[in-house]
């Protein structure tokens, strides 16, 4: 898994390689990392081992078929690729999308929102070498994918989304069993808090650990969780008011830096703990809101042909943060261009100039802190 | 500001020669954009960065797109601002056969690994940049796939690229209207055995 190889023998820098199969790297990743001892001068990240070449496939899929394919845009939070593509066509093709399936969209997203932050929590808290909090989280997550299967059929590529707007409506007693979930995830949160978020031989592990000014985060273009860490208030949710968000209230989480800085790894750990509550809370004003929309009214009227000419650029606040896609026309069957920008591929771009001077440990806890999936970065 | 006010106050800085050919977004194009011209996009940018009016600290997204039919490549940016909540489209029209354009990572960190993709997968040269290297795909990897014209080799080191269509190797026929049931029968297993056949070569 690592090799280290001696550049000089007089030197005490040396060549550690790290993955790409590595566990703590969230897929495929692979870094060469330059160190003196413990301490990084310089690691450079090599991502690509998950190139599939979406961008490439949805030139030579119809706008419909390329549906599936952004499922695994980001195999974690798949609910939310299939959303930007849906609004980016709905947006080059001038459709409509009914309430109630835009709230099925709030719906399905928030829930998917929640069980990839469980994913991020647990696998980082396993990374640092807590493993307990894994399985935890995996236990609340597993709840989800049973709700999203009963909703879509699917547990993790969902393709759940419909240009117009989504396959299903909810199946009978649904709601119900979200609720009922719900119930118990809120003092699960509380619990995790008091298991690993605020124990103190993590929070010292953490604190001051590869901060991240807001300056820093703007300027490299890192988006969502780990923007809003950085101690920038600004979410799409908020900002852009998409979908029927302005319809709900809910607030946005900031890093504050309670333990250390603003912007260092726990405050990114410690911000999506209080967007999944958030989530929570949008999920019971949406779901109580639902019925005041007509039932099975789930698809918006579309063009007899799909063969529209020109461009639009879409985003979403995806788990990820900011995901956008850009799609060109030309009036064919199939788009010109497809263009997915992601989350997680920005945020690779800053662990090479935040690396030196860090512990190799500290890198780990770095990346599993940026919360990046390897396809996303990929595509 | 509206795109048309930052369109205006860029030509008022730059002239007609720099930043030319807006369009409102009105027609097919959802997003309002504005051309401009390949060598001097890193003044455009610096001002949009740094001028307190327009603060546009979030360069969003780099996206190439290959235009053959005009022997053209498209650079575009999509630029927004945190603080005044508004956005722009750049789009830098180069020459199919030698896409060259300055690079913008001093203005925007951000365009570093964007910049390196679009030099990866479309071929477009950002002058100026400091790690202009493959990301996505292996170094010695040929062409740039996300051009229209890109054929994929046969084989990447010896590894086929092209895997036999399944559904061409075994072809099952269908029993006649008249009844040779038998006859077609004894096709399938013949085309099932030439099929493993081919499997095993490969």
């Amino acid at each position: 898994m690592s090799e280290v190889v001696f550049a000089n023998e007089m030197d005490e820098e040396m060549t550690l390689n790290m993955g790409p199969h590595h566990p703590s790297t969230h897929g495929v990743l692979r870094f060469i990392i330059q160190s003196d001892g413990e301490i990084i001068r310089k690691a450079t990240p090599d991502v690509g081992y998950l190139h599939r070449s979406i961008e490439k496939i949805g030139e030579r899929c119809t706008y419909q078929g390329y549906m599936p394919y952004t499922d695994r845009v980001d195999y974690v939070a798949a609910m939310f690729a299939n959303e930007c593509w849906a609004s980016a066509c709905e947006k080059l093709m001038d459709i409509e999308v009914p309430k109630r399936a835009q709230y099925l969209r709030v719906i399905s997203c928030e829930l998917n929102r929640i069980s990839s932050h469980m994913v991020a929590l647990g696998a980082m808290a396993m990374d640092i070498g807590a493993i307990t909090p894994f399985p935890w989280a995996l236990r609340e997550r597993e709840y989800i994918n049973d709700l999203i299967e009963e909703l879509c059929g699917a547990r993790l590529t969902f393709n759940y989304h419909r240009i117009g707007g989504v396959s299903f409506d909810m199946p009978k007693g649904w709601r119900d069993k979200v609720f009922a979930f719900l119930e118990t995830f809120d003092p699960a949160m509380e619990e995790f808090d008091r298991l690993i978020t605020n124990n103190t031989i993590y929070v010292k592990r953490l604190a001051d650990v590869a901060v991240i000014s807001a300056e820093e985060a703007k300027d490299w273009g890192l988006v969502g969780p780990n923007l809003r860490a950085s101690g920038v208030a600004w979410d799409l949710r908020k900002e852009d008011e998409y979908s029927v968000y302005p319809e709900l209230d809910f607030d946005i989480p900031v890093g504050q830096g309670l333990v250390g800085t603003v912007g260092d790894c726990w405050d990114r750990f410690w911000l999506r703990c209080q967007e999944c509550r958030e989530s929570s809370k949008i999920l019971r004003q949406a779901l109580d809101k639902i019925d005041e929309h007509p039932e099975d009214d789930i698809m918006g009227k579309l063009p007899r042909k799909m063969k529209p000419t020109g461009e639009a650029y879409v985003r979403v606040e995806s788990a990820r943060g900011d995901m956008g896609c850009y799609v060109i026309g030309r009036g064919g069957q199939e788009p010109y261009r497809v263009r997915f920008r992601t989350g997680s591929f920005t945020a690779m771009g800053i662990v090479e100039p935040k690396s030196p001077g860090l512990f190799v440990a500290d890198l780990v806890a770095l990346i599993a802190s940026l919360d990046v999936v390897a396809p996303e970065i990929d595509r | 500001m509206t795109p048309a006010d930052i369109f205006n106050k860029l030509q008022g800085e730059f002239g007609d020669e720099v930043v030319f050919n807006f369009n409102d977004g009105s027609e097919g194009d959802k997003d309002p954009w504005c051309q401009v011209e390949p060598f001097r996009i890193e003044d455009v940018g610096t001002l949009l960065k740094s001028d307190p009016a327009l603060h546009c600290d979030y360069l969003e997204c780099v996206t190439g797109t290959d235009f053959p039919d005009d022997d053209q490549i498209q650079v575009v940016y999509h630029v927004y601002s945190y603080a005044k909540k508004h956005r722009i489209v750049l789009k830098a029209f180069l020459d199919r056969e030698d896409p060259v354009i300055p690079t913008l990572t001093d203005v925007w960190s951000a365009a570093n690994w964007q910049e390196r993709e679009c030099f990866d997968l479309l071929g477009v040269l950002f002058d100026g940049h400091p790690d202009l290297r493959r990301l996505l795909l292996p170094e010695d990897w040929e062409g740039h796939p996300m051009r229209k014209d890109y054929e994929e080799a046969d084989d990447y080191h010896g590894i086929p690229t092209i895997r036999p269509n399944p559904i061409e190797l075994f072809s099952i026929s269908l029993p006649d209207k008249d009844g040779a049931a038998e006859e077609g029968e004894a096709e399938g297993v013949a085309d099932a055995e030439t099929a493993t056949a081919v499997e095993e070569e490969v």
